[in-house]
């Protein structure tokens, strides 16, 4: 099932849009996080990025994002600077980094997911308005728009975050372990939707924790350890050898 | 009497003054809410009285102008100061603000015995509105109109950087430059209520409207027009009901405002403690 979507890709525009990392390493001071990783994938996949703790799996979804400076190397989405797009990447931050007390509703958070289209002052369109509807509808949060984001479940949390993104029109969904704190239920939810929201053609990078999941949940995999251990396809990176090599020391 | 009293055009100033300040300030401490962190307001306040000081000894007298930009500048200087110095991420900004501004508090006690003015610093430690003159009015008048202005025109990317700093610099928010800019206007909007309340309370105007509202809202942009309706319906009643009890105003206005708050914290239909939450779940 999920072979029929992979790579049908980007069914929404059309195209077939290649993320490509060349080289990137990425420093905390002094630090090295992240050293020299390479990597080609284009939208309708979804990766997982593996390793043991402070391998630098966050490192590199931030690196992608944006939200880091890189220290050498190269992002390129459609064949350019990943800079020019900040646009269609969305990045999904670990719940604890959250400020789950701010004072928004679902709706206002789905329309934060607007701003980059709106710019500071223009009015919401009814093209904005409805942007926000579907992304509400489609993940299944209209009854819940106007709960605090406190006051959603774990599940539900992750879907009014994923509702922002889509809202947003992104094209790129970075999520820092989506999958930590849910309950068996809420997994599978996000697990189904993870695999609808990439058969639409978006391009879902995430770090996860559950080596066992992995071949259920995503198509390719980059097994990190600062550097970079293997990079491809599911089934042929994840062999029991690798597993130990990468998660024992 | 208290009608003679509400027909005289000096009375009538003093409302308006009270109303407009009571917005101003209101609407604004819905970005001291959002930033969480009300007490580094209440140090810049206290930084305001050692650069009205600083203001006097500067020019030799005490006028409307250099208390103003003495407050300014001393508010600006420590409040910039400390989120650069914060900047090195080697120091909190709490911490920065704490050493400076009680650097530049102790500047203000060495200085303040060696002015002859000093007994009409009550005047500004606690503020006075009855007093208010024309020119006090324009000063609160257009700072007013500068913050409303200004946090309008930069509401979404201020919203974005108070939520996700990260998320909203990835998406081109110039996120330092709405730091300092929050910052600025908090500043300004300390000096606007100098005179209505005075240094010491004006963290009551700046905090406590908001913080009312966010008991009984979820909507962020409640936070500040809400915010504003509170600080100004407030501070009016508390002006109109302080000359029957024979109390200051300004010290009205914040204890008005505190009284709604801790009603609003106890009774709010939503959030408020002594309702039981089942009364909320059954009217969903």
């Amino acid at each position: 099932m999920k072979k029929e979507t992979h790579h049908e890709c980007c069914a929404h525009h059309g195209h077939h849009h290649e993320l490509v990392i060349e080289g990137l390493s990425a420093a905390y001071r002094d630090i090295l996080a992240l050293d020299k990783i390479s990597m080609a994938t284009s939208c309708g996949n979804r990766v997982a990025l593996i390793g043991p703790n402070g391998a630098g799996k966050s490192t590199l979804l931030k690196a992608i994002a944006g939200l880091i400076p890189r220290k050498s190397g190269e992002i390129r989405w459609r064949g350019t600077s990943v800079k020019k797009w900040s646009r269609e990447f969305a990045y999904l931050p670990q719940r604890e980094e959250i400020d789950w007390s701010f004072p928004i509703t679902v709706r206002g958070l789905v329309n934060m997911g607007r701003y980059p289209q709106t710019g500071w002052w223009r009015k919401f369109s009814q093209e904005d308005q409805a942007a926000v509807e579907e992304a509400l509808k489609s993940l299944d949060l209209k009854e819940l728009e106007h709960r605090q984001i406190r006051e959603l479940s774990g599940g539900q949390q992750q879907r009014a975050f994923l509702a922002r993104a889509i809202a947003q029109e992104a094209h790129v969904l970075l999520l820092d372990e989506p999958f930590t704190g849910l309950d068996r239920n809420a997994s599978i939810l996000l697990g189904d939707l993870l695999e609808k929201l990439a058969g639409e053609g978006r391009l879902i990078i995430a770090s996860h924790h559950h080596l066992d999941s992995v071949p259920k949940l995503f198509d390719e995999v980059l097994v990190l350890k600062t550097q970079q251990v293997s990079f491809g396809p599911v089934d042929s990176v994840l062999t029991p050898a690798l597993i130990k090599e990468t998660f024992e020391v | 009497m208290f009608e003679e009293l509400l027909s005289s055009p000096f009375y009538q100033r003093t409302l308006a003054a009270a109303a407009f300040i009571g917005f101003t300030n209101g609407f604004f401490s819905g970005f001291v809410v959002l930033r969480k962190n009300a007490l580094s307001v209440s140090a810049l306040s206290h930084t305001m009285l050692p650069g009205i000081a600083i203001g006097i000894l500067v020019t030799g007298y005490l006028s409307q102008w250099n208390a103003f930009f003495g407050a300014l500048f001393a508010a600006l200087l420590v409040g910039l100061g400390s989120v650069a110095v914060a900047r090195g991420k080697r120091i909190a900004e709490g911490t920065s603000l704490a050493v400076l501004y009680t650097a530049a508090f102790a500047a203000g006690v060495a200085i303040l015995p060696k002015l002859q003015t000093s007994a009409e610093l009550e005047h500004w430690l606690f503020g006075d509105i009855m007093a208010a003159g024309d020119t006090d009015l324009w000063i609160v008048f257009s700072i007013g109109v500068v913050i409303l202005i200004g946090s309008n025109l930069l509401m979404r990317p201020l919203l974005l950087t108070l939520f996700e700093p990260n998320v909203a610099a990835a998406q081109g928010v110039p996120v330092r430059a709405m730091q300092y800019a929050v910052f600025v206007m908090l500043v300004l909007a300390l000096v606007s209520s100098l005179q209505a309340v005075g240094c010491v309370l004006t963290v009551g105007l700046l905090v406590t409207p908001a913080a009312t509202v966010s008991l009984l809202t979820d909507k962020t942009s409640a936070l500040f027009w809400g915010g504003g309706l509170v600080g100004g319906l407030g501070s009016v009643a508390a002006v109109l009901i302080s000359t029957p009890l024979g109390i200051s105003p300004g010290p009205a206005i914040v204890l008005l405002l505190g009284i709604l708050f801790i009603l609003t914290y106890l009774f709010s239909p939503k959030y408020g403690v002594l309702v039981p939450k089942k009364y909320f779940t059954s009217l969903k």
